[in-house]
């Protein structure tokens, strides 16, 4: 069976649209989403592996964790989460961190909307939209991807969670 | 999921890179991307190139100015014209970085596949 797997972009207007669907029934899906411990065994792609720091998800809380690199170096990816519509919908705005985990404020920011949604009855799709809030953003992607850290090859893996 | 941010990630030293433009400054206004379109077609003079546009010239001569620092166009001197040339190679920075956020998401996903087969 495909997962339809839909990857947009429109670089003019900063967005891009992922679609995914899954053989699995919503709630397990939303499950997967929002219990820490199971978002730690899916959100970073092998070798890395995720650590949670903070974990509160109510609207106004915050989500903080590192992805763990195998020689031990941290990303941490932080979010707020500014909507939830409980087994339906979360939302998100993300912030740079410095190097402790802490949100850098005034930085560059991006905004996620991901929607869930029953389909053929028992699977289910899952629709995000994120948004970055100034070119700054973007280009900090690629300022990591190209020419941030260490030993960056393109075809590198460390360096497409630092795209993360 | 929903985190990401993307941001974090780069942590410190990323907001100490220097504000360079870029390619994706580039592309991000409608009238840049139109003057890219038209010189992939062949390399033009600004005055060429102004002559396209409702725009005032210093409007695109500023366009072709930011063009120029992100490096998708190229000035070349021919006589006592200057050209610009469309430079794709600076385009391809674009799939690059896009190719690898799609990889991740995919891999990200692929795990998720298998956990939800064992929950």
């Amino acid at each position: 069976m495909t997962n339809n797997l839909v990857f947009e972009t429109d670089l003019a207007a900063k967005t891009i649209h992922i679609v995914r669907e899954f053989n699995a029934p919503i709630e397990k899906v939303w499950k997967a989403w929002t219990d820490p411990d199971l978002l730690e065994k899916w959100i970073a792609p092998k070798p890395w592996t995720a650590v949670t720091k903070i974990w509160n998800f109510t609207v106004g809380g915050k989500w903080l964790y590192a992805m763990v690199g195998t020689e031990g170096q941290k990303h941490w990816v932080y979010a707020e989460f500014t909507a939830i519509e409980n087994g339906s919908a979360i939302s998100t705005t993300g912030m740079f961190c410095d190097g402790d985990g802490n949100p850098v404020t005034g930085g560059p920011k991006s905004y996620r909307d991901t929607k869930f949604s029953t389909i053929d009855g028992n699977r289910t799709k899952v629709d995000s939209v994120i948004t970055f809030d100034e070119e700054a953003t973007i280009k900090m992607f690629v300022e990591g991807g190209f020419k941030e850290g260490t030993a960056m090859s393109l075809n590198n893996l460390d360096e497409l969670l630092a795209a993360e | 999921m929903r985190s990401q941010s993307t941001a974090c990630i780069f942590a410190v030293n990323q907001l100490q890179v220097n504000m360079r433009r870029d390619i994706f400054q580039a592309i991000a206004d409608p009238t840049r991307r139109s003057i890219l379109g038209l010189l992939a077609l062949g390399a033009m003079t600004p005055n060429a190139v102004a002559e396209h546009f409702d725009s005032a010239r210093q409007t695109i001569s500023k366009h072709i100015q930011i063009l120029t620092e992100c490096e998708v166009l190229i000035q070349k001197k021919t006589g006592r014209e200057i050209y610009y040339h469309f430079n794709p190679e600076k385009m391809k920075e674009i799939d690059i970085w896009l190719e690898r956020f799609r990889k991740l998401w995919e891999d990200r996903f692929d795990q998720l596949d298998n956990l939800l087969n064992d929950l």
